[in-house]
């Protein structure tokens, strides 16, 4: 069937076009386009650094926007998700060798006696659409695995996640067990799930709320310019 | 068995559904009240957090008992069954995904025991909660395989005696197209609510108005649909707005949270009070609801207010978002999610490749 629009050639747009044109891709959730745009634009002597930030993380952050706003939900932003893994799978090994900056890195999971990660997903995948290194460590965690995870990482971040009003008490657990160990200040806990708010987290004694994916990433980033801020002071 | 006599029916087979309690209990009341809580009650009762609250079936009948009777004492005309995550799936995470039948049918039979005893009729409303995975086209869960542990779960219900099936808490429009399918399959009337919880649509993305549609579409349409959990009672009130404004005559259920959750000495408290329930009831019993109950946090103490309430007040009209939001407070977000076009992005377009 003929479609309406032109079809565009990628490799025939300037790279301006192409940028703008793999944020859109990467809207409409196209992972063969955008692994297409990644392999351009490395060809035209982008660094990785710059094809990562300039088009993957420009453009999650367009439908992060629209997902916190609620004109995107989560089917789109899995597929956006899917696609921008593509570009990743690519860039990962190039960044890798050429030593470019790290925003930070984050150890996520879903809590104890919870196996939902629908959510968590969405972070882990936004968190890394931002250029974070995240290690997920999947669904019902226990204090322990928290613990062995944050010790092999040594993450900047600390990510939990519950949807059960029967499992969000057990974020609580961690985090005292993070003071006990003398080990609460050396981390960002960010906590996020339906039936939490920004009360709950500050009762149980974590850094921030994250009402969805798109707050978490916005919030991890102020957390670590901060921190270099203050590294820097 | 005596032979070649006349046999005695047998009321759980063979049930046309038009005679199943709820649409009698439905044809013969402008309104019923559901119950409230699980979770919050069966914390109350010292269930700790990450153990699978459907064991206690087996483990601890009398808290279920107990949870069931709360309802039943406080007015409640239907209460759900301890099964929300009775699925395979669910009970995966526990090891006990072979337990799925024995742990649905023991929350059903413990609740048929309380609502017989209740010397009045009382609804068994089997509770089926959602899979927690992701179905296909985003996600790995077939259709194939969603109908088939729902079916299981229902088949467990149904042994145990539920008056029907209660889906609640779906937010894909697959997964809901999935139990109905498995409710089919066990010759059982259902009901089927969704939370909308994110912008006014669930977490899917569907709509209000696209939620009526699709139910309307279903091959074997539910008794009863509408909206549980979510955000507050306001939100959850615009939401049944939205139900009504699509002109559907099929029963409207309302399982509205008491409040948001507060954390207080290791407990979640929901900060919604027995007087904010009991305007809810009556807002929505006057927009149109038939089937009007809680859902987090809603205690017995809630459910008496709210029954006392509808009782009591006069019917009203169809209440206004503003009359809403004075009575219950404001929305969670500024629009519903309905009125637009579609769920498209409201970006300009700069072209598809073909």
């Amino acid at each position: 069937m003929a479609d309406d629009n032109e079809d565009i050639i990628l490799a025939d747009l300037s790279d301006d076009e192409l940028v703008l044109q793999m944020h859109d891709d990467l809207y409409d959730g196209l992972k063969e386009e955008i692994e297409d745009g990644v392999h351009i634009l490395l060809g035209r002597d982008w660094t990785p650094y710059d094809v990562l930030t300039k088009a993957l993380v420009a453009g999650m952050t367009i439908v992060g926007a629209d997902f916190r706003d609620g004109i995107l939900f989560v089917p789109e932003v899995l597929l956006a998700a899917n696609a921008m893994k593509g570009g990743m799978f690519i860039l990962k090994p190039l960044l890798a060798e050429t030593g470019a900056p790290r925003m930070g890195k984050m150890v996520i999971g879903t809590v104890k006696g919870d196996i939902h990660d629908i959510g968590k997903n969405l972070v882990g995948m936004m968190m890394e659409g931002a250029g974070f290194e995240v290690r997920d460590l999947g669904i019902n965690n226990s204090v322990e695995k928290y613990l062995a995870a944050i010790e092999e990482e040594q993450p900047d971040i600390l990510g939990m996640s519950a949807l059960l009003t029967t499992t969000m008490p057990y974020m609580k657990v961690v985090i005292d067990t993070l003071k006990e160990k003398g080990m609460r200040d050396d981390y960002i806990v960010m906590v996020g799930g339906a039936p939490l708010n920004e009360e709950f987290s500050k009762a149980i004694g974590a850094d921030a709320y994250c009402r969805d994916a798109a707050v978490a990433v916005e919030t991890a980033k102020s957390f670590m310019l901060r921190k270099h801020n203050a590294m820097n002071a | 068995m005596a032979k070649g006599g006349t046999r005695a029916r047998d009321p759980t087979k063979g049930k046309p559904m038009s005679t199943d309690l709820l649409s009698k209990l439905l044809a013969k009341n402008d309104w019923l009240l559901a119950d409230g809580a699980t979770g919050t009650n069966l914390f109350n009762m010292g269930l700790s957090s990450g153990e699978p609250p459907e064991m206690w079936n087996v483990e601890q009948p009398d808290n279920i008992r107990k949870l069931y009777k709360g309802a039943v004492d406080a007015g409640s005309d239907l209460f759900l069954t301890n099964s929300f995550g009775g699925n395979a799936s669910r009970l995966k995470l526990h090891g006990f995904q072979d337990r799925v039948h024995e742990l649905n049918r023991v929350a059903a039979s413990l609740g048929r025991e309380i609502a017989d005893a209740a010397g009045r009729p009382v609804v068994v409303a089997g509770s089926v909660g959602p899979t927690g995975e992701i179905m296909v086209p985003v996600g790995p869960l077939t259709h194939a395989l969603a109908v088939e542990m729902f079916h299981e779960q229902a088949e467990g219900l149904k042994a145990g005696g539920a008056d029907v099936l209660w889906m609640e808490t779906i937010s894909a429009p697959e997964e809901y197209r999935a139990a109905a399918e498995a409710a089919a399959l066990a010759g059982m009337p259902w009901c089927g609510t969704m939370s909308f919880d994110t912008a006014g649509r669930t977490m899917m993305g569907v709509t209000s108005a696209a939620m009526v549609e699709m139910v309307e579409k279903l091959p074997n349409a539910p008794i009863a649909f509408g909206a549980n959990c979510g955000v507050g009672v306001s939100d959850l009130m615009r939401t049944v707005l939205g139900f009504v404004a699509q002109g559907t005559s099929r029963s409207i259920i309302a399982k509205g949270n008491a409040g948001i959750p507060k954390y207080h000495d290791g407990h979640i408290h929901y900060d919604g009070t027995p007087d904010l329930m009991a305007d809810y009831a009556v807002l929505a019993r006057d927009a149109g609801v038939r089937i009007i109950g809680g859902c987090c946090g809603t205690m017995p103490e809630h459910l008496r207010a709210m029954r006392h309430a509808l009782e009591t007040r006069p019917k009203g009209g169809i209440p206004t978002l503003d009359a809403i939001t004075s009575a219950l407070g404001g929305f969670s977000s500024a629009s519903d999610g309905t009125g637009d076009t579609s769920g498209d992005p409201k970006r300009e377009r700069r072209g598809r490749r073909g």
